[in-house]
């Protein structure tokens, strides 16, 4: 299982190089390993509809609890056939709509990370690894929707999408880590025996409220749809891909996958199926008004994420089944859907439905793949779609909260769904044929496979719907319950309420079609509140966050040498010396002065010359004064036991001096520029530092002394080093490497001082200096 | 003499801080040469005071007589003095080279990258 996560990451690596040979058979090549792997998993069925699963584990972070372990039960095994049945036809139909584009090969390469990353998160059992896969779709996702990437709208529409479902999940990453805390395991098979210790958990509405974040920004959920009509700048195999059969729907998995852990709960009830069903009305609406092809699917694929999220949130055993049997009825008619799509705007030149028209006749697989898609998605026996609607109204009766509202808003879905049905399939294809940009013919045979195939599989499934596909939804309704169940699918319930209410459904679908000029021109002043809506939030928020950036990289990085010491300088003093004071109660040493004259002279000089420095006018005074300082400290040295010290602070003194006065006269004078205020301020920061650093030796010197270091090097001075002056052994001996280095940084002062003085003897012949003053 | 150290130490800081909040580029200078001065002073305070006692080896014994001053703080300053002094160099140098070419220690004028 490992290697068949594995690899599609290592295609994607050579799918460029590959694409440089092969050219146009490399989306066959390509779609080898997709193909293979969907045998692969096509050959656990047996096996998980027997109720067994499979796991595999590679230890990873074993001391925080991560390991890429990988387990395939009902559930994950229906999304990586998805996953990798749906690639493999995405990747030769990729090969067909951008042929002889440049950056084919670049395509490929993505597609396969992605199929990789999502194959991985469906997989995972560990939540690290889920996550880490999670934002790998996320990326690769990101790179796709922006595979355009000189244009400005794919370039936005990608960023969008990274922030909106990133930012969800850093919010799942937070509440996976609680999660873990509550229930005790980062592993999701233990945690599925631990479901009623983390419902019970403190922290278990706060986890909800992440986790369900994550989930809803992903699987684009009100009020965060509004990323996926904008992901549609990407072409349309990545469209079909991504934003309808697989990445949208692992917010769905996620659900799914934690219902058994943490759903029935109230809380999960309400806040999943409300929001459930609200997108599914508003995407149905939007949609209701769209003209162009792509975002009357993109909105309608909103609607049906909603049904999805509503159904696992009712969360009864109909719902769940509900829930898998639309989850697959959907990726086959939706993915059909988006590829004849693609191919109407790669054949015809527009998406526009309005110029659309009577092109059956040029376009007949392309056709025949959109209707029979279009049957399953308006609900019209014999296909699939109509079985999952079935089980969809059905399940809505019988909800165990509001059910009256939510069998409402499931039939106005479902209304909306028959409308756009008619309007995706009935207007390009038949009618008054018109003049598109291009003449419309057929698409090449790479573009028919996908649409074709996964038409005919939504019929194929409706019509032998326990041959193909009973195994796999109770499978996967099985895992998302918790318990084994049998499942039964039929396309004849007998005369019932339900199939009044189909009926009813398809009666109005069919008004719905008829009157949509209505529908648009309600559409268009409906337009003014969406102004208003989600994607406006999320642009006054990005140019907020790119606003409070702007204020304040223009208040910390003023380009004042003063301001930036400030800044430090309060930083030190504000928060330190808060800590440092809340902890530490300085104590004056209780041991008597014992001082002599010479001592008190020699800190009243030093503290005298300090001041004159500061106060000084005059270059010559300050650096005298400032020498001053020096040779006072090296008095104190000597008086303390270190006369090395006093020694070398003597020498190096005495060069600066010298130093300074070499080049005083080429020095500016003093000048005082700042004003008073300014002045004050500064003497009121730098007695602030100097109290808390007066605070800080008393602090410290109050604590009793411990240097084991002293007793060491005493130790071993004269029996290791064979030296009696400790100092001198530590610098050439014990601590020997550290002289070096500080011998280079010498060299390295000396050399640049070498280097300033002769830059100027060099530019003073072609460019004389200023009036130096 | 703690006490009177941790004073002196305290007002190095202040003076060293002040002028190094100043605008003239020289002022700046010399408010590092006051840091420095006032670091080294409080790291030898650190390392507790010992009268006239340093740690030297007699000649006819292995170890020093306690008590005698810890060596490390010493060691420790050594180094930061002469380091201090080659930055020092740089800094007056290269001060002396950027007023030549721009005609002015302000630093309020020194923003731009541009001379």
């Amino acid at each position: 299982m490992l290697t068949a996560v594995v690899s599609g990451f290592v295609l994607a690596l050579l799918a460029p190089w590959l694409y440089r040979i092969a050219r146009g058979a490399a989306g066959w090549l390509l779609s080898l390993l997709p193909a293979a792997l969907f045998v692969y998993f096509a050959a656990f069925i047996p096996q998980i509809a027997s109720g067994r699963t499979a796991a595999a584990s590679l230890p990873w972070v074993p001391a925080l609890g991560v390991n890429l372990s990988f387990y395939l039960d009902g559930l994950s095994l229906a999304f990586a056939l998805l996953i990798t049945g749906i690639g493999a036809l995405i990747i030769i139909y990729a090969g067909g709509y951008l042929a002889g584009d440049a950056h084919l090969g670049r395509l490929y390469a993505f597609l396969l990370m992605f199929m990789a990353s999502m194959l991985g998160l469906v997989l995972a059992d560990n939540l690290i690894t889920l996550f880490i896969f999670w934002e790998l779709t996320g990326v690769s996702s990101y790179l796709l929707i922006g595979f355009d990437h000189q244009r400005d709208e794919a370039r936005a529409a990608a960023l969008q999408a990274l922030l909106v479902t990133g930012l969800g999940g850093l919010a799942m990453l937070a509440g996976f880590v609680m999660l873990g805390i509550a229930g005790g395991s980062l592993d999701l098979t233990t945690l599925l025996g631990r479901g009623d210790a983390v419902k019970s958990h403190t922290l278990y509405p706060a986890i909800l409220v992440l986790v369900l974040l994550g989930a809803f920004t992903k699987s684009a959920q009100f009020p965060f749809h509004f990323w996926l009509p904008g992901a549609m700048e990407a072409p349309a195999p990545v469209s079909a891909y991504l934003h309808s059969a697989t990445m949208v729907k692992a917010g769905i998995y996620l659900l799914a996958r934690l219902a058994p852990i943490m759903g029935g709960a109230e809380l999960w009830q309400y806040s999943v199926t409300v929001a459930g069903a609200v997108t599914m009305l508003v995407g149905a609406a939007i949609a209701l008004a769209q003209t162009d092809l792509k975002r009357i699917l993109a909105f309608s694929t909103v609607s049906a994420l909603g049904t999805l999220t509503m159904l696992i949130g009712i969360g009864t055993t109909p719902a769940i089944i509900a829930a898998m049997t639309l989850l697959l009825a959907h990726s086959f008619y939706k993915g059909a859907l988006f590829l004849a799509s693609g191919s109407l705007d790669h054949e015809t030149g527009t998406r526009e439905v309005n110029e659309l028209g009577g092109l059956l006749r040029a376009m007949p697989v392309t056709g025949a793949a959109t209707i029979a898609a279009a049957l399953s998605m308006a609900g019209i026996p014999p296909l699939l779609g109509f079985i999952s609607k079935e089980l969809l109204y059905e399940s809505l009766l019988h909800a165990p909260i509001i059910e009256e509202v939510l069998t409402v808003a499931g039939v106005l879905a479902g209304v909306a769904m028959a409308a756009l049905a008619g309007v995706v399939a009935i207007k390009p294809f038949f009618g008054e044929k018109t003049e598109t940009p291009k003449s419309a013919h057929e698409a090449p045979a790479s573009m028919l496979l996908g649409p074709a195939l996964l038409a005919t599989l939504g019929l194929a499934a409706g019509l032998l719907p326990n041959a193909l596909g009973a195994s796999l939804v109770a499978a996967a309704a099985g895992a998302a319950l918790g318990a084994p169940i049998e499942v039964k699918l039929s396309l004849w319930h007998g005369f019932n309420f339900v199939l009044l209410l189909s009926a009813a459904t398809l009666a109005a679908g069919s008004a719905a079609y008829l009157m949509r000029r209505k529908i648009y021109r309600l559409g268009e002043s409906m337009q003014r509140v969406s102004q208003w809506g989600p994607s406006r939030w999320y642009r006054s928020t990005l140019d907020g966050v790119l606003s409070i950036a702007d204020m304040q990289t223009r208040v910390l990085q003023s380009g004042y040498m003063r301001f930036y010491l400030l800044i430090v300088i309060a930083a030190t003093l504000g928060p330190a010396g808060y800590i440092f004071w809340s902890r530490v109660r300085p104590a004056m040493p209780q041991a008597p002065m014992d001082l002599r004259f010479y001592e008190w002279l020699v800190a009243a000089v030093i503290l005298g010359a300090a001041i004159a420095t500061v106060k000084s006018t005059s270059r010559l005074t300050a650096v005298a004064t400032l020498g001053v300082v020096g040779f006072g400290i090296a008095l104190i040295y000597i008086l303390y036991g270190a006369p090395d010290l006093a020694k070398t602070q003597f020498a190096i003194e005495t060069l600066t001096v010298v130093l300074f006065v070499l080049v005083l006269y080429r020095l500016p004078r003093f000048t005082k520029y700042s004003e008073k205020p300014a002045r004050m301020r500064d003497l009121a920061v730098a007695l602030g530092v100097g109290g808390m650093m007066t605070t800080l030796v008393l602090a410290v010197t109050a604590i009793p002394r411990e240097s084991r270091l002293a007793g060491y090097f005493a130790e071993h001075s004269v029996a290791t080093a064979k030296g009696r002056n400790i100092v001198n052994v530590i610098l050439v001996d014990f601590r020997g490497l550290d002289t070096l280095g500080e011998i280079t940084v010498l060299s390295v002062a000396a050399i640049g001082v070498f280097a300033l003085l002769r830059l100027r003897s060099s530019q003073q012949k072609s460019d004389p200096p200023g009036d130096a003053q | 003499m703690i006490i009177v150290l941790a004073f002196v130490i305290g007002g190095l800081y202040a003076a060293a801080v002040y002028m190094m909040l100043r605008r003239s580029l020289v002022k700046l200078i010399f408010g590092l040469i006051l840091l420095g001065h006032a670091s080294n002073l409080l790291i030898f305070t650190a390392g507790r005071l010992v009268r006239s006692r340093p740690p030297i080896v007699p000649e006819n014994a292995l170890v020093p007589v306690e008590p005698f001053a810890d060596p490390v703080p010493q060691a420790l300053i050594l180094t930061a003095i002469v380091i201090g002094f080659g930055v020092q160099a740089f800094a007056i140098v290269l001060l002396k080279r950027a007023y030549q070419v721009v005609g002015t220690d302000d630093l309020d004028q020194l923003k731009s990258t541009d001379s």
